[in-house]
């Protein structure tokens, strides 16, 4: 029997009468490199929103590891192995790469609210978060400010910030997206690299990348689910060209 | 652990320890005594006002909570005190620990109406809310005094050995340790994982659930411990004053704090101390100086300041000491 790790049941979003997310039951499985395409303003975004809890749905379910958590808050989905990384990078402008990480770190460890001893004192969150950052190769960048960073470089720390919540489920909201090709390649190495019993849900518009990383594939076209299955399922699918006919896929 | 040998932990690591200049700063108020022992009134409220002014930095510059009614923490923790000490209770530190306790209470109660809204919200919310304590005081005639203040304090001596004295040296030695206590478990957690935390949420307040954090949860605790820093705040103005007037709970208080933390700067904690020392210097001397037209140039320093040394007084001394840096080849 095959176990997901993240299903939707019958999940709608409207913003006022447009709707956003149109009835999407998607099942993901545990260890999937599963891939979520569609074109711009299809709902990606908005699906994962409903997802992590950012966005309440109108209707619908979202289960995590066969647990509903459709009512739970957005942090709360993340002690329980959800994490994300955003499509535009929502960072730390005036905190160190390293005091970012170790921020997150703190949280997943659960030490977040301690007020008494220095963050220093707590050095297994202080090395980890380095550990990390040498991981991504930004080990030279740590002690910088966010803000001083270029965007390719704070991409990165997008996605670290993500890591160091040590996810079951991650969702990738186009990851390269503003990362020169040069880097995008190494990320993605870094993204398939991550152990194989993390599901990973990404959202990618550069079709060679996702074909070349997903396992499963789903495509959403204006807030519905058009057609899901392996690469070479969907290669080959009509439905699937039609959308895509003539449209420039943006990078 | 190769990475970590790879790397100079030291800026986080020791990110919170004493350096030169805080222990020079800590000088002030001892020399301050000497050389100003005909103004130990004056430097008792700025020592008071200091502390005020931290509470306000711990929500406002750490955590990113705006507040126009902060009055509301130090008149009722100045009651609080007030009252006690009316009513045969003058220990000062008990009293200090009762206004600390009951402005903790309200902090938290009203933290989650400030935690519903937005920055305009919170302004409206926390200035209506010292807007009706100031209602409630002003009406109680029987228990504040009303209009005519709240007399009649008898406060005890300090640990029951140092005496409230005709020149003030008492009250401004208990004001100063009080002062320099709090402000030393401030620092304490600002340079704490949960400080960290709520820098985050000031500077990204979306990212943080996110990351787990429980953002309304971090956020009314601090409101709540700036509420008891406030409280603390007042009821030593009661106790070194044995007096407590209804303006203790004035919407111009609360405003004025505010106007102090952006003259200081805000989120370094000593901002809001320096700031304390500068506008009320500034305000005692021009209104010295020029007894009609005072407030004219305070405003126009005021002006001056936030306009050309980003992040006030802090961010004034940071540039001088860039320059020096630069000057002397050192880097940081
Ligand atoms: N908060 C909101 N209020 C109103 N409309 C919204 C909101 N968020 C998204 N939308 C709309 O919902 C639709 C889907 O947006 P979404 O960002 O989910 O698309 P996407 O598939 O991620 O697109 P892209 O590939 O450009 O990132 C768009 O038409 C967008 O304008
Ligand atoms: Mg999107």
């Amino acid at each position: 029997m095959t176990t997901y790790a993240l299903q939707t049941r019958n999940l709608v979003k409207k913003f006022g009468g447009f709707v956003a997310t149109n009835d999407v039951s998607l099942n993901v499985e545990a260890g999937a490199r599963h891939a979520l395409i569609g074109p711009n303003g299809a709902g990606k975004t908005t699906l994962i929103n409903l997802l992590t809890g950012f966005l309440e749905p109108t209707s619908g379910d979202v289960i995590l590891n066969g647990e509903p958590v459709t009512h739970l808050a957005q942090h709360q989905r993340v002690k329980r192995g959800l994490a994300r990384t955003f499509q535009i990078n929502r960072l730390f402008a005036d905190l160190t790469v390293l005091e970012s990480v170790t921020m997150a770190v703190n949280e997943r460890i659960g030490i977040g609210a301690r007020f008494w001893r220095p963050i220093g004192a707590y050095a297994e969150a202080v090395d980890e978060a380095a550990q990390l950052l040498a991981t991504l190769r930004l080990l030279d960048l740590a002690h910088e400010k966010t803000r001083n960073l270029a965007y390719g470089k704070q991409r990165l720390i997008e996605i670290a910030l993500a890591l160091a919540m040590k996810p079951r489920v991650l969702l990738l909201d186009e990851p390269a997206a503003g990362v020169p090709t040069s880097e995008s390649r190494e990320l993605f190495e870094t993204i398939a690299a991550l152990p194989r019993d993390v599901t990973i849900l990404l959202i990618e518009h550069d079709m060679d990348l996702v074909f070349r990383f997903a396992d499963q594939i789903s495509v959403l076209v204006s807030g519905a689910l058009l057609t899901g299955g392996t690469p070479d399922e969907i290669a080959v699918n009509p439905k699937v060209k039609e959308v895509y006919l003539g449209e420039a896929i943006s990078v | 652990m190769q990475a970590t040998l790879a790397l100079d932990l030291a800026p986080i690591a020791r990110a919170d320890r004493w350096r030169p200049a805080e222990l020079a700063f800590w000088l002030i108020p001892v020399a301050a005594y000497f050389i100003f022992p005909e103004n130990l009134v004056l430097l008792t409220q700025i020592a008071i006002t200091a502390l005020f002014c931290l509470s306000l930095d711990l929500i406002l510059g750490y955590a990113g909570i705006v507040s126009l009614g902060h009055a509301a923490f130090f008149g009722l923790g100045a009651y609080a005190a007030g009252l006690l000490a009316a009513h045969g209770y003058g220990d000062p530190l008990i009293g200090l620990a009762v206004a600390a306790v009951v402005t903790a209470v309200l902090g938290y109660v009203t933290s989650f109406l400030v935690l519903r809204g937005a920055d305009l919200t919170r302004l409206m919310v926390t200035l209506g809310v010292s807007m009706m304590l100031y209602e409630i005081a002003n009406k109680l005639t029987d228990i504040t005094g009303g209009v005519d203040g709240l007399q009649g304090m008898e406060v005890l001596p300090v640990l029951g050995q140092f005496e409230f004295d005709l020149y003030g040296k008492t009250a401004y030695w208990y004001a100063v340790a009080v002062l320099f206590v709090l402000f030393w478990v401030a620092r304490k957690l600002v340079h704490s994982p949960f400080g960290l935390s709520l820098k985050g949420i000031r500077l990204n307040v979306g990212r943080m659930p996110a990351l787990g954090a429980p953002v309304n949860g971090r956020l009314s605790t601090v409101y709540t411990i700036g509420a008891a820093y406030a409280g603390i705040a007042g009821a030593l103005l009661a106790q070194t004053t044995q007096f407590v007037a209804l303006d203790v709970l004035a919407f111009n208080r609360s405003a004025e704090l505010l106007l102090i933390l952006v003259l200081g700067g805000s989120g370094s904690l000593y901002g809001a101390l320096l700031g304390t020392i500068v506008f009320m210097s500034a305000h005692h001397l021009l209104s010295d100086l020029n007894p009609q037209y005072w407030q004219f140039w305070l405003g126009a320093l005021l002006v001056v300041i936030v306009l050309f040394a980003r992040d006030g007084v802090m961010g004034g001394l940071r540039g001088v000491q860039r320059r020096l840096d630069a000057a002397f080849g050192r880097t940081k």
